[in-house]
């Protein structure tokens, strides 16, 4: 990749804090309210979304929907919210599709870089503060909500949440996106501490179908994934699979 | 507050980041002066020039054999066709093609910025390329200007690990899918292969479907029109067929729509001259075509 010198650059002196030169030079920021933008600009990809990590003993269930939209029209019904950064470390991304793409690249890239140094798979801590790093020092120009989740045998399975603004905090389990304000009460009502891999898949899938009938930036299909020290299995639940509710 | 400072004292922060960002990009000095003049001149009446868009309908499938991609041929500045018959399907490599929406401009450079990135890629590797390895220099570049390069692109191919289409937006974000349509004309053209589109189709019957759902973008949008160009691209090589399909074309008159003089009955003729002279006499030929 000789054509890109900002990433030869990296590779010669810092190795970790790569996030600043890769990024793109936000110097400039025009404010689209008070000049003159052009139209084109301000419509951006977005992943609506609805996002949710669980741990149970022994690794984490991560779920979606997969809808992105362009404004009203869905550009893609079908889309992986789930993005492999290591092995055993995914993400789920929410917010504008551009930046949490561009993101989980750069951070897993960062990271593969990190697991070759150290000879030993990564941890899903460090993973989860690679994002954290990227997020909160471009806060400004950003809009990036993602769920870092993982295994790693010094923690088991762990899911971090860095929403919008670059916080980086720990939970048992986590929602986000714009479906998540209405799963709340679900959620709470019922996880559980305790309960085992199939019953975090079901209670996923059931929280997602929920969210999706009632926000209209989620839909499509549900992808579930669950890690652990096996290894990661990928499961996608169609529309009419989906579990039923009563108001239908 | 950060942005101020970097305003007015770039050189210290730059002898602070020792491995430098990258200074480049567009520069936006001017635009509020530009907004300010721009609203001064539409107070006087005089309205500033607009980035010729496309308008467009672009669409790929993955098919059998390969991938097809498609494209109307209309270009339009505002209201006004500005070319009836403009190539929006660019090459990028040997086996791989790239249908540009947006401004015609930034499609038509980025494109072509691809294409010789991807040929110097070639001679330092050693190898074909990946239509991934376009797709991700595509979009790290669009994400780096943040959307203000237009362009929207179908990045369609063939490589050593089989047929692969994807599309790429200004900002920056991709998706990878069987069938893709994208430019102002992309709602008429997904709702055709949304109903018709089925994997690994034949050749045939995928071109018709692709020249059906840019038929579709000619005529229910607005921004696209002309003519349907196709481009095949296989294991074997590429076919580009430019102008595969010209609905658009004045049909012929199937009667005779002149009535035989002394159809209708004359009544009364009443004849009054005028005295003209004739004080100039010129020809302009049209063009019609």
């Amino acid at each position: 990749m000789r054509g890109q010198p900002l990433l030869s650059t990296v590779i010669h002196r810092e190795k970790m804090a790569a996030a600043p030169v890769m990024m793109p030079y936000f110097g400039q920021q025009i404010s689209s309210k008070s000049d003159l933008v052009p139209d084109w600009t301000r419509q951006e990809v977005s992943t609506g979304t609805t996002i949710m990590a669980v741990e149970y003993d022994g690794g984490v269930v991560i779920g979606a929907d997969s809808r992105t939209t362009t404004g009203a029209y869905i550009a893609n019904r079908v889309t992986d919210k789930l993005t492999r950064i290591h092995n055993k470390i995914y993400c789920c991304r929410s917010g504008s599709a551009a930046d949490t793409q561009a993101i989980a690249e750069i951070v897993a890239y960062q990271l593969g870089f990190h697991s070759i140094e150290l000879d030993e798979p990564p941890l899903v801590e460090t993973a989860a503060n690679l994002f954290r790093a990227s997020c909160y020092r471009y806060r400004e120009e950003l809009t990036a909500g993602i769920l870092v989740a993982g295994w790693d045998k010094r923690k088991g399975g762990q899911v971090y949440s860095v929403p919008i603004g670059g916080m980086l905090v720990r939970q048992p389990v986590s929602v986000g996106g714009s479906g998540s304000t209405y799963i709340y009460g679900f959620m709470d009502a019922n996880y559980k501490p305790g309960m085992n891999k199939e019953q975090c898949m079901e209670l996923t899938a059931a929280a997602l179908s929920l969210a999706m009938e009632r926000d209209g930036s989620s839909g499509g299909v549900v992808r579930l994934a669950s890690i652990s020290e096996e290894g990661v299995e990928r499961r996608v639940i169609l529309g009419n699979q989906l579990p039923k509710f009563s108001t239908h | 507050n950060r942005k101020l400072l970097r305003k007015s004292a770039p050189n210290m922060l730059h002898s602070l980041n020792s491995y430098a960002l990258q200074p480049g990009g567009f520069s936006f000095e001017n635009s509020r002066r530009n907004a300010v003049l721009e609203s001064n001149l539409s107070q006087a009446g005089y309205k500033a020039p607009n980035a010729r868009k496309t308008g467009t309908t672009i669409a790929g499938i993955v098919y059998k054999d390969g991938v097809i991609l498609g494209a109307d041929t209309r270009a339009t500045d505002d209201m006004v066709v500005a070319d009836k018959n403009c190539m929006k399907i660019h090459y990028i490599a040997p086996k791989i093609y790239c249908c540009g929406a947006g401004v015609a401009a930034d499609a038509e450079i980025t494109t072509q910025i691809m294409s010789s990135n991807v040929e110097l890629h070639m001679l330092n590797t050693g190898r074909p390329p990946l239509v991934a390895m376009v797709t991700r220099q595509l979009k790290q570049m669009l994400f780096r200007y943040q959307g203000h390069v237009g362009s929207s692109l179908i990045v369609g191919g063939v490589d050593v690990t089989g047929a692969h289409l994807y599309s790429v937006y200004p900002h920056g974000s991709y998706d990878k899918l069987p069938f893709l349509t994208m430019g102002s004309g992309a709602a008429a053209a997904v709702s055709v292969f949304e109903d018709r589109f089925k994997p690994n189709m034949e050749l045939e019957e995928a071109k018709q479907l692709v020249r059906d759902a840019i038929a579709a973008g000619i005529f229910c949008d607005l921004g696209s029109g002309s003519n349907v160009d196709l481009c095949v691209i296989t294991e074997a090589g590429v076919e580009y067929l430019r102008g595969y399909d010209k609905p658009t074309t004045k049909g012929k008159r199937e009667g005779q729509y002149r009535y035989k003089t002394g159809t209708t009955a004359v009544l009364t003729k009443t004849v009054t001259p005028l005295s003209l002279d004739v004080v100039n006499e010129s020809v302009q030929i049209m063009d019609t075509e």
